[in-house]
């Protein structure tokens, strides 16, 4: 089988996670896209890796995951603190700056 | 590029059933997150769709990697996810409406745009070349292999990424942490406060769920002395999934006008 097969699916993935990022307005699902995203680029790490056939790719893909874990920490917590003063979890209630 | 597609699909190999298998069904489960209302289903196809990322792993050799993603991605970092879920709760941010005009469209477009973009590009760059495959690097064993690598030339930036760790535990931490500006209310200046608002009614609390004797259960509002349904009897959170029955049916006529 073709490696490269690989690729467009996490082209696609890719493409759906941003998507998703634009349209959705609960800032969980958008934070959940972005992860998606960043699982997709993880999918070409790991796959460039195997046609390179060498373990560097596979070493970026695990930094990646170290720091979207620490992304999801911090987010989350964002989400939390904005939930608690503004009783709302819609990016589109966020609009302070904007009056 | 669909020549190559056939080609693949032809060749018969446990990878290329596994891959057209959980291939398709990793990009529904994408698409599923976008189009479904509930931020949980949402959460549970995200679930689904990191797993098969993790078999796609374990399959070109990344066995490390397949595990840390099943570990990391769907045991920790989903589970951190419902549980802010669970803190948020239902709200309208739910809702599928589109409240900017246009954006709609122009999001699908630029998307389609980009991933036709990225498609054509893959297609043109490495279809055709043949992969050399981990069998070589793996020799030792995958864990092997990326250790000597993690802790020789990538020793840096593997530092720089603990310290990244610990600054991120330490943000969410001082994020967390509420701080209180005002003096908490004691439960006298709490019952002061019901006495002296708007109407003597609230005094007692709101109003329990359920009509008496003909419908007893939380998603039916309390009917008033007056007959008509007393909207403030029930939870906010099922009013935001939209779970109320009509109270209408319950309501008493009121016979004595007619009279």
């Amino acid at each position: 089988m073709n490696a490269a097969n690989y690729l467009y699916v996490s082209a696609l993935l890719f493409t759906i996670g941003a998507i998703g990022v634009v349209v959705r307005r609960n800032a969980i699902v958008v934070f959940m896209c972005v992860e998606l995203m960043l699982n997709a680029a993880n999918l070409s790490f790991v796959t460039f890796a195997r046609i390179n056939g060498n373990l560097e790719g596979q070493v970026v893909a695990f930094f990646t995951m170290v720091v979207a874990a620490c992304e999801v920490v911090v987010g989350l917590a964002i989400i939390v603190t904005i939930y608690r003063s503004r009783r709302s979890a819609s990016v589109d209630d966020a609009s302070l700056l904007k009056r | 590029m669909i020549s190559s597609a056939i080609e693949v699909g032809q060749t018969q190999t446990p990878e290329a059933i596994l891959f057209w298998v959980l291939g398709p069904l990793s990009v529904l489960a994408a698409l599923g997150m976008l189009l479904v209302k509930k931020a949980i289903h949402s959460a549970l196809l995200l679930a689904w769709v990191m797993i098969t990322l993790a078999i796609f792993y374990i399959a070109q050799d990344a066995a490390f990697l397949g595990i840390v993603q099943i570990v990391v991605y769907t045991g920790a970092v989903m589970m951190l996810f419902l549980f802010i879920l669970m803190l948020v709760g239902v709200d309208s941010s739910d809702s599928l409406t589109e409240t900017i005009r246009g954006l709609r469209p122009i999001a699908i477009t630029a998307a389609l745009g980009f991933g036709g973009l990225m498609v054509s590009l893959l297609g043109r760059a490495t279809l055709g070349r043949t992969s050399v495959g981990l069998s070589q690097a793996n020799v030792d064993g995958n864990v092997q292999g990326l250790a000597v690598l993690l802790f020789s030339k990538y020793v840096w930036p593997f530092e720089v990424v603990s310290a990244l760790l610990i600054t991120a535990a330490l943000g969410a931490m001082v994020l967390a942490h509420n701080h209180r500006i005002i003096a908490r209310p004691t439960q006298r200046d709490l019952s002061r406060a019901r006495f002296r608002s708007g109407s003597l009614a609230d005094a007692a609390g709101l109003p329990g769920p359920g009509v008496y004797a003909l419908h007893n259960a939380v998603d039916v509002p309390a009917l008033l002395p007056d007959g008509t349904a007393a909207a403030a009897s029930i939870s906010a959170t099922l009013k935001a999934r939209g779970d109320v029955i009509d109270s209408r049916p319950f309501q008493l006529e009121r016979k004595s006008e007619e009279e």
